[in-house]
């Protein structure tokens, strides 16, 4: 876990970062923990029309009163303006109605495969992971995808142990021949940095690191020699009003650490 | 109102005893973190059934407790763990070294469950999806083939239907005859309802055909799809229940810290499950937490008039 640098904890660094890569009116996939809160504070801020995507079926398009553990609390329905059945918003994904999804997991490599089914041989797993759930959906039918991890060698890998949630595969040209209609990863952020992803090679460069972090640390932590981008430059901190958004929403830093917390996204 | 007697009602003991043989397909966990049919896990546990295939998007604790307890060997999930804490210590031990019996994961996605089961309403053998193209976990042959569309020639992943034995399904209202009212976010559980042999409704509240005939809208699948009703109040607790209880989030990572050695597990087990005769004795057992939870802030629905 990296340490905190300043009077905001790396994960609310991490979900401001997240906000920022919603646009205001587009129809995001919301998954849990800090993409929630990113997705609260984009609503709050710079993307007031925008909707949010549950995969239980729940469509809303306002913050929920209270703040939420899983997607199924039930604050999450009051004031919703869908309760549904999943294959609905499925269907949404897979018609390509969802602007931006977010995913979290436990591996991501150099083309932003995602892995959060197996460490090791899935046939005699190391570990086994808890799975896809909604993950592989939103990572092959999204227009945009992000992803939210910790970063670690272990984590940010040449080559992930299992493809659960595919991005761009081996390279260029990959998704379109395995049938994907559309999509791909378009950011990794980390508890050390942000990457984007090359149009031309697919792979995930070095755009922003972190406060109290260097390039040399990040790509110290990176399981492939991985490339800084021209004009790299250090993750913009949150603004005053980011973290006042973020900290009503969740005061005692359950998801984002503020007070210290373990924090797995 | 009491409860009239009526065939389909039965106790929750004997819905399980009819319903949920050794080896049976079991659809649980249906509207993901809401409404996980938790007593009716327990009871399966009591029972002591085995070789059951559970099948579900995101179970939650559910599935690793019916794991740990050595009552599963096939699991077809989206997502097995713990959804506060992350990983099943249950799950792990069972999937990794075979404790307390090897486990056969069938890895699959959300949706992809949503459209087996979704087949298996409709009567067909596959749906074909856009999804998982390039994923790994298609890797099952019996349960994924690659395919392409007849007209255009573009890849498509058929997901095979799923037809389960049964459904075990909590709603919040439900007649004596198994028409029942569902309310909040619906996951996999009309398609489940539809798709499976046998229905085994738990029911927060046992209602007048009345009720629920004045608003259809609301109804989960027709009576006569439904095998048993079971009256089961806070029969999903830890999970929530829209309109009736919150999520009990401390319970989860209690859960999560008791259950990290098998010894500790069993202890759970013990404590929760196989000393607990039925819900009551739960309930009871969880004392003021209880009635906590039903504290609620309340949000009633404007009414709807079918006037005609």
């Amino acid at each position: 876990m990296v340490r905190d640098v300043a009077d905001w904890s790396v994960g609310e660094l991490m979900v401001v970062a997240a906000s920022r890569e919603i646009r205001d009116g587009e129809v995001v996939f919301v998954g849990m923990r800090l993409p929630l809160l990113a997705y609260c504070v984009a609503k709050r801020l710079h993307a007031p029309r925008s909707v949010g995507v549950f995969e239980n079926g729940i469509v809303r398009d306002v913050p929920t009163p209270q703040l939420l553990y899983t997607m199924s609390d039930t604050p999450n329905i009051v004031g919703a303006v869908w309760c549904t059945r999943m294959a609905n918003v499925m269907g949404l994904l897979q018609r390509g109605d969802v602007d931006v999804g977010f995913i979290g997991g436990a591996q991501v490599d150099r083309f932003g495969n995602v892995n959060s089914s197996y460490i090791g041989d899935p046939h005699r797993p190391q570990v086994k992971l808890p799975g896809s759930g909604g993950a592989a959906d939103i990572a092959s039918l999204a227009k945009r995808l992000v992803v939210i991890l910790p970063h670690g060698r272990h984590r940010l890998v040449e080559r992930v142990d299992f493809r659960t949630s595919p991005g761009y595969g081996d390279g260029p040209g990959w998704r379109q021949r395995v049938g994907l209609p559309r999509g791909g990863p378009s950011a990794v952020i980390t508890d050390r940095a942000v990457f984007r992803f090359d149009p031309q090679t697919c792979e995930a460069v070095l755009h922003h690191w972190h406060p109290g972090q260097s390039v040399d640390e990040v790509l110290e932590n990176t399981g492939w020699p991985v490339r800084v981008a021209e004009g790299a430059s250090p993750t913009p901190e949150p603004s005053a009003e980011e973290l006042r958004v973020l900290r009503e929403y969740d005061p005692e830093g359950v998801w984002t650490g503020n007070r210290n917390r373990a924090d797995q996204p | 109102m009491e409860p009239r007697p009526a065939g389909k009602l039965v106790s929750l003991r004997e819905a399980i005893s009819r319903f949920v043989p050794d080896g049976a397909t079991v659809v649980m966990g249906t509207c993901l973190e809401s409404l996980i049919p938790f007593a009716a896990g327990h009871e399966i546990i009591r029972q002591r059934r085995r070789d059951l295939t559970l099948v579900g998007p995101i179970s939650d604790v559910l599935f690793d407790q019916l794991i740990g307890a050595g009552c599963v060997a096939r699991v077809v999930a989206a997502w097995v763990g713990n959804v506060s804490a992350g990983l099943g210590h249950a799950y792990r031990r069972a999937t990794e070294h075979g404790i307390p019996r090897p486990v056969e994961v069938q890895d699959t996605s959300n949706f992809a469950v949503a459209l087996a089961l979704m087949a298996g309403a409709l009567g067909v053998p596959y749906l074909p999806t856009r999804s998982l193209l390039g994923s790994d976990v298609p890797r099952h042959a019996e349960a994924f083939r690659l395919s392409e569309d007849p007209w255009s020639g573009e890849p498509l992943l058929l997901v095979r239907a799923i037809q389960p034995d049964v459904a075990i399904l909590a709603v919040q209202r439900s007649d004596p005859d198994g028409n029942a009212h569902l309310w909040g976010n619906l996951g996999v559980t009309e398609e489940a309802a539809l798709a499976s042999r046998h229905v085994v409704l738990l029911a927060e509240e046992v209602v007048d055909p009345a009720v629920i005939r004045s608003d259809p809208n609301r109804v989960l699948v027709p009576g006569f799809k439904v095998s048993a009703v079971v009256h089961c109040p806070g029969g999903c607790h830890p999970s929530p229940v829209p309109g009736y209880y919150r999520r009990d989030h401390a319970f989860y990572e209690e859960y999560h810290r008791a259950t990290r050695t098998e010894e500790g597990f069993l202890e759970w087990l013990r404590t929760w499950v196989l000393e607990v005769p039925d819900r009551q004795a739960y309930l009871e057992r969880l004392g003021p937490r209880w009635e906590a939870l039903r504290r609620l802030q309340p949000a009633p629905a404007a009414p709807v008039d079918y006037a005609w």
